[in-house]
């Protein structure tokens, strides 16, 4: 009988053991499918989608498979917090996105109670100056971008004054201070700073205004639908000032949306889909491919993000969504080792991430790298 | 001053397009007593239309006609036909809500085939400027501005100077009347939607290299074009001339004089005022209906 006792809760252990190694680990895409972010978390997804497809593929993270559900935010931050909470409530491992840093300002509470690893694609330097252990950027922050935009407009641009369009949303609020405060140092004086709406079709007005200025340079801080238009009014009142963005001016949405409009304009960008490294155009290639339609920033994003769940996660030898969150504070990656992370990254203790830049300018309607920088602990 | 009329001139570039998009509204209501809130929907569709014809290797020139061709059968002639007809007989309400059905229907439809991500649409103006007295304008505003002016004056004079027209007029102002004269009511109405749905491809046509071709750009051109045809006068084809251009222009002075926060705002404040001090609109006239 108590052999019998004891097969049987072998058998039942051995059956639960093997039920857990199969149970699928978890993530929540928190993503903006439609609205006026739409592009942004459209191409972060997929590019989420696509490593899931690939680590699932060849194996899943440690041996489980990974099961990755995207919810559409509509780029409405309300949204976003009640999709955090249900992605809580259902038992993510991670939350990936949102994208817009006005959605992760107001969703990132509920994933910080619930002490789950959040990354997201937001830039708002505020994200990561909040003390929340469980965040983590996929790109850099505005406070690290800002100054290299700036030290280009005054060393190369050799501006002497800047106008700034921007959005009139976190991202671009929290972009135009940045580049305010990162002029400063430079002396460059800030001609206008023009605030436009998010989703805005026309901005003849604000183009007026930045004509109006006679600054130097043009900066241009705005969401990728949004920087198409603006560029496109800037052609067709034939302004003839450089034109400088940050991350979203030069991205192959914007290049694509805004056509020959685009030629000329330059940006500092944290990831490019045009970078030379081999990693970074295999990537290209098969997101081409899959999706019929070529790959941004914020696709390098969410496809980068993915894989650093997977090799921090192995590198802790468990599902554990709290030690992950630990283990990635000051960690490492190296493309050598792993491949899928795409360039060399770390991680502080904020949260913010460390990588090379590029410095990008619009050639015959494509993205064209001009100068690579240095990650930032390296110089 | 430069910048004033600078700000003058490519506000009645764009607001010549919410006219045209306005004029639709106005025809329907006179001609057929239908408020199309749909409208928005009707300039949509024949823009990702053309998108499909210019992907399978048509010139955009080739892609308007065809385009024209189908948003006359579909738009014009399948809508009046299929919601319409059944519907008007029991009210605007029913119908209303039927258009704004189709207004969804159509976002959801072209969203599950184009993704929510706007895409790229070729102008037909060629680029470059000119400048005139210090004002740059564009090819593109030109050409907008001559395309818009010259459908609303053909318009105009196609209403006023043909048999046709007049007919179309009649039964605007009285049905029953025009049935008695022996005027095909059922056809002038067809006309209208026809109309209605080739108006709404040029619109798309002058306003989607702007806007960009995305699921849910007729919301704002289906706004400013309804505030556009109250605020001219919506039982005035001329009405929603002057009301598109006014919006255009009124958008620009704001988002440059006040801040651009208030542009979005322009057309609702200045529907309001209308509606409280000339409910007719600024072209219109009064109309008295039996209730």
């Amino acid at each position: 009988m108590n052999r019998t006792l004891q097969g049987l809760v072998m058998a039942a252990a051995m059956a639960a053991a093997s039920l857990a190694v199969a149970q699928p680990i978890k993530i929540f895409g928190l993503v903006e499918l439609s609205g006026t972010g739409a592009v942004s978390g459209t191409n972060f997804n997929d590019g989420v989608k696509l490593a899931v497809k690939e680590i699932n593929a060849s194996g899943g993270i440690l041996g489980r498979q990974v099961d990755y559900q995207a919810s559409d935010t509509q780029s409405q931050a309300p949204i976003a917090k009640a999709l955090a909470q249900k992605a809580v409530d259902q038992g993510a491992y991670v939350v990936m996105g949102p994208v817009f840093s006005g959605s992760i300002l107001v969703s990132m509470p509920e994933t910080r109670k619930a002490e789950v690893t959040n990354f997201t694609g937001g830039e708002a330097a505020s994200i990561t100056q909040q003390g929340n252990p469980y965040i983590f950027r996929t790109s850099f922050t505005q406070a690290a971008a800002m100054p290299k935009v700036a030290r280009y407009l005054h060393d190369t641009v050799k501006a002497k004054s800047v106008a700034i369009i921007f959005v009139n949303n976190d991202f671009g609020k929290g972009g135009s201070d940045a580049m305010v405060k990162a002029l400063e140092p430079y002396g460059i004086k800030v001609a206008a700073n023009i605030s436009t709406d998010p989703g805005q079709v026309d901005f003849s007005s604000a183009v007026v205004k930045a004509k109006q200025s006679n600054a130097d340079a043009l900066f241009v801080y705005s969401n990728e639908e949004e920087s198409a238009r603006c560029l496109r009014e800037l052609k067709k009142q034939g302004y003839d000032k450089p034109i400088v963005g940050e991350t979203t001016l030069t991205s192959q949405k914007v290049i694509e949306l805004a056509g020959d409009a685009a030629n000329g304009a330059i940006a500092h960008v944290g990831l490019s889909a045009d970078a030379p490294q081999p990693e970074v155009q295999k990537f290209s290639a098969a997101f081409q491919k899959e999706y019929h339609y070529k790959g941004d920033h914020n696709s390098l994003k969410g496809y980068s993000a993915m894989y650093f769940v997977k090799v921090m996660t192995e590198r802790i030898g468990k599902v554990d969504t709290k030690a992950l969150a630990a283990a990635l504070h000051g960690a490492t990656m190296t493309v050598k080792d792993n491949p899928g992370v795409l360039l060399d990254v770390s991680f502080d203790q904020n949260g913010d991430l460390d990588r090379v830049s590029y410095m990008t300018k619009v050639v015959d309607g494509k993205q064209a790298i001009i100068a690579t920088l240095p990650a930032a602990h390296t110089k | 001053m430069a910048e004033f009329l600078q700000l003058v001139v490519s506000g009645i570039a764009t607001g010549a397009i919410y006219a045209v998009a306005a004029l639709g509204f106005t025809l329907m209501w006179q001609a057929a007593g239908v408020i199309n809130f749909a409208q928005g929907e009707f300039v949509m569709l024949p823009a990702f239309g053309m998108l499909m014809c210019i992907g399978v290797g048509m010139p955009l020139w080739l892609a308007f006609l065809v385009t024209c061709v189908a948003a006359a059968l579909v738009l014009g002639y399948a809508f009046k036909r299929g919601i319409a007809d059944p519907l008007i007989h029991h009210g605007v309400i029913p119908l209303v809500i039927a258009t704004l059905g189709v207004s969804i229907a159509a976002k959801s439809f072209v969203r599950s085939g184009y993704s929510a991500m706007a895409q790229q649409f070729p102008s037909p103006f060629p680029e470059g400027v000119f400048h005139v007295a210090g004002v740059t304008v564009s090819f593109a505003d030109a050409g907008t501005l001559v395309i818009a002016g010259a459908i609303v004056l053909s318009l105009q004079a196609f209403l006023n100077r043909t048999v046709t027209g007049r007919a179309m007029q009649a039964v605007a102002q009285n049905t029953e009347s025009a049935r008695v004269l022996g005027i095909d009511v059922s056809r002038m109405v067809l006309y209208v939607f026809v109309i209605n749905a080739l108006l709404a491809c040029v619109a798309a046509l002058l306003i989607t290299p702007i806007y960009l071709a995305k699921f849910d750009m007729g919301e704002t051109i289906g706004t400013k074009a309804f505030f556009a045809a109250i605020i001219g006068g919506f039982n005035q084809t001329r009405g929603a001339l002057l009301g598109g251009v006014l919006i255009g222009v009124m958008e620009n002075v704001v988002g440059y004089y006040l801040s651009p926060a208030y542009k979005e705002g322009v057309a609702l404040v200045l529907f309001l005022l209308v509606i409280l001090f000339r409910p007719e609109g600024i072209l219109g006239r009064r109309e008295e209906r039996k209730v």
